[in-house]
């Protein structure tokens, strides 16, 4: 079931008036007929969730907004993209930028803000273009500016552009960055809704979580939380990549298997090069990487789906997460500890610095697995390295901590083995990979 | 010392006006942007001071921003710059050999800039293209499913564009 992507790829889409022919802003104007109050409670009843990562949900998120008198509020979008694996909202905003566009308008108007921003990632620098034509369509036809369709609701939306910094998709450090300032996040309380840009009430949701709003209007929140199951309502844009014969862009209803997901050929079409499947990180680089047999079926033998509850089935011993919906495949050729060590340089990279467990953690992280890596570990290695990332989850003021703690923590847990290859064999580890190992299931296996 | 165009002020202008009135700080980014496009793709200490004035905020500011964002260049850089990924999904997909055989090609290292000022290699991470890995970032666009054949072809195109403006 498709409700964002359904017409992503009409011809010319990205046009107002091929968008508008096909239906486009029927969710404004139905919306410009309701209270705030109303529109607020139609996504309180659909069960949507925020598609950003953290999967809260978004009625509730949007409820909380203070509102104190004669002080404006703003909603943001955050469009800053950067989880590795994840790259669902590019392709949403670069084929079809009115939807975005369309479920700001609605929820600015929800939420009471009259100047709306799009935080996008500086690198989508090309989709500032196609944004701001929209935007600039959008106006022209009386869905943007003074006195929106004669109701007296007032509205500008303006895309900024961010300079490459991982962390500025924390809310709080996507506010500071909006400021003008380096996105180091806020300690909280005071959240966003209360204290946000400027100081004013804020709500920053994801551009998936926005469009969302659009189909959720159109047909009533009750009837978007009959899609899916349990409080996996809806659709979901899940990114998938890696070594899978269909990497892209795929919506889903949250109703298929993670099996079915991976080598039917509606969707990812299989394991790429005939080779088999070795590990998956579900939902972003931050969530906990799972062995085939895992990932499949939980560890009760259940089938594993693409949903919020069955993909944390098992918590984190023997489960993951939704995430992002960033899907990274590994296949049977790649070796988990070179995996790992990328992630790890990344984090470090992107850690903002404020918090040392994580400034440094991070650091001696990717030192550690480098050393690892490249045949010069130490058994004692691996237990210190599990040890550092203990000590950095919980420990610091935004959740980047923990995303980096994460996959390293996963990566030991479930390919131990692999890291003590490495230590028992530093010049076979230079020269070829640990391979499958006892990973794989019978299904992997057979495929 | 260079300042904006005429042409470069109205978009500074646009940028600004997005912002409630004393909040022009918050055009800080967007307008780095515009002053590294504007002035050889860097920003030098010169330009972060222009700015700062431009924005009414001390140089510090400007400072502890343009050093806290990767996409700022704090040094001069080629006229193209290769920005290749390296994090986890295209390092499945073959980056690391994407870019050895980029510096092999340039004779350069990440971080380093041809000797004719051409071509800069910058190893990055993450942009967002994972399912089209690997790939790369050059200017304002991607390059996406790179090889070895399409770096070769890139690095042409480069060279018959510098050809041309010159």
């Amino acid at each position: 079931m498709k409700l964002l992507l359904e017409k992503a790829h009409i011809e010319n889409i990205r046009l107002y008036d091929v968008y508008r022919r096909e239906g486009g802003y029927r969710s404004v104007e139905k919306a410009l007929k309701m209270t705030p109050d109303e529109i607020v409670d139609q996504v309180k009843r659909s069960g949507l969730r925020g598609r950003g990562g953290a999967g809260f949900p978004t009625g509730m998120k949007w409820s909380f907004i203070a509102k104190p008198e004669g002080v404006p509020r703003h909603l943001v979008c955050n469009a800053d993209e950067s989880e590795p694996g994840t790259f669902k909202d590019r392709y949403l905003m670069e084929f079809i930028p009115h939807l975005l566009i369309e479920g700001l308008i609605v929820s600015s108007f929800a939420l009471g803000s009259n100047v709306t921003y799009i935080y996008i990632r500086g690198e989508y620098a090309w989709i500032v273009d196609i944004l701001e034509q929209a935007i600039i369509e959008a106006k022209n036809n009386g869905w943007l500016g003074k006195n929106i369709q004669g109701t007296g609701f007032d509205c500008e939306i303006y895309v900024q552009r961010g300079a490459g910094a991982y962390i500025c998709g924390e809310e709080t450090a996507l506010i500071e960055s909006l400021e003008g300032k380096r996105g180091n996040p806020r300690i909280k309380p005071p959240f966003p809704a209360v204290k946000g840009v400027w100081d004013r009430p804020t709500v920053v949701n994801n551009v998936e979580t926005l469009a969302a709003v659009v189909p959720i209007i159109n047909m009533g929140g009750d009837e978007y939380a009959k899609i899916g199951v349990g409080k996996s309502t809806g659709t979901k844009l899940i990114s998938a990549c890696g070594n899978l014969n269909k990497p892209g862009v795929y919506e889903i209803d949250m109703t298929i298997s993670v099996e079915e997901f991976i080598y039917s050929d509606k969707y990812c079409g299989g394991i790429a090069n005939g080779r088999k499947l070795k590990a998956c990180i579900p939902g972003g680089s931050s969530v906990p990487i799972l062995p085939a047999n895992l990932l499949l079926k939980t560890a009760k033998g259940e089938t594993r789906y693409m949903n919020y509850e069955s993909l944390s089935d098992g918590g984190f011993a023997t489960g993951s997460m939704m995430g992002s919906g960033g899907f990274i495949v590994l296949d049977e050729d790649q070796c988990v500890v070179r995996h790992t060590l990328t992630l790890a340089r990344f984090y470090r990279h992107e850690s903002c610095g404020q918090c040392s467990p994580c400034r440094e953690g991070t650091g001696w992280m990717e030192k550690i697995l480098k050393n690892i890596e490249y045949g010069k570990g130490k058994m004692s290695d691996i237990d210190l390295l599990w040890d550092i990332q203990s000590r950095i989850e919980g420990n610091t003021i935004c959740p980047l901590g923990d995303a980096a703690a994460w996959p390293v923590a996963a990566a030991i847990r479930h390919f131990r083995d692999e890291f003590e290859w490495h230590v028992f064999n530093p010049d076979e580890c230079l020269k070829r990979n640990y391979g499958l190992a006892h990973y794989a299931d019978e299904r992997a296996l057979a495929v | 010392m260079s300042s904006f165009s005429q042409a470069q002020m109205i978009e500074f202008n646009r940028l600004v006006a997005r912002y409630p009135e004393g909040k022009q700080k918050s055009a800080l980014l967007p307008v780095l942007h515009l002053a590294q496009e504007s002035f050889g793709g860097w920003l030098s200490a010169e330009t972060m001071d222009y700015v700062a004035s431009l924005l009414g905020v001390e140089p510090i500011e400007v400072y502890e921003v343009a050093t806290f964002y990767s996409m700022y260049n704090l040094k001069p850089v080629g006229k193209y710059m290769f920005e290749v990924c390296q994090t986890g999904p295209c390092m499945l997909r073959g980056s690391d050999s994407i870019i050895a055989y980029i510096e092999e090609k340039l004779g350069i290292k990440p971080g380093e800039t041809t000797l004719d000022g051409m071509f800069t290699l910058k190893t990055v991470e993450c942009l967002g293209a994972c399912g089209y890995a690997p790939m790369m970032q050059l200017g304002k666009h991607y390059r996406e499913h790179l090889t070895s054949e399409k770096v070769d072809a890139i690095i042409e195109e480069c060279r018959k564009n510098a050809a041309m403006n010159n």
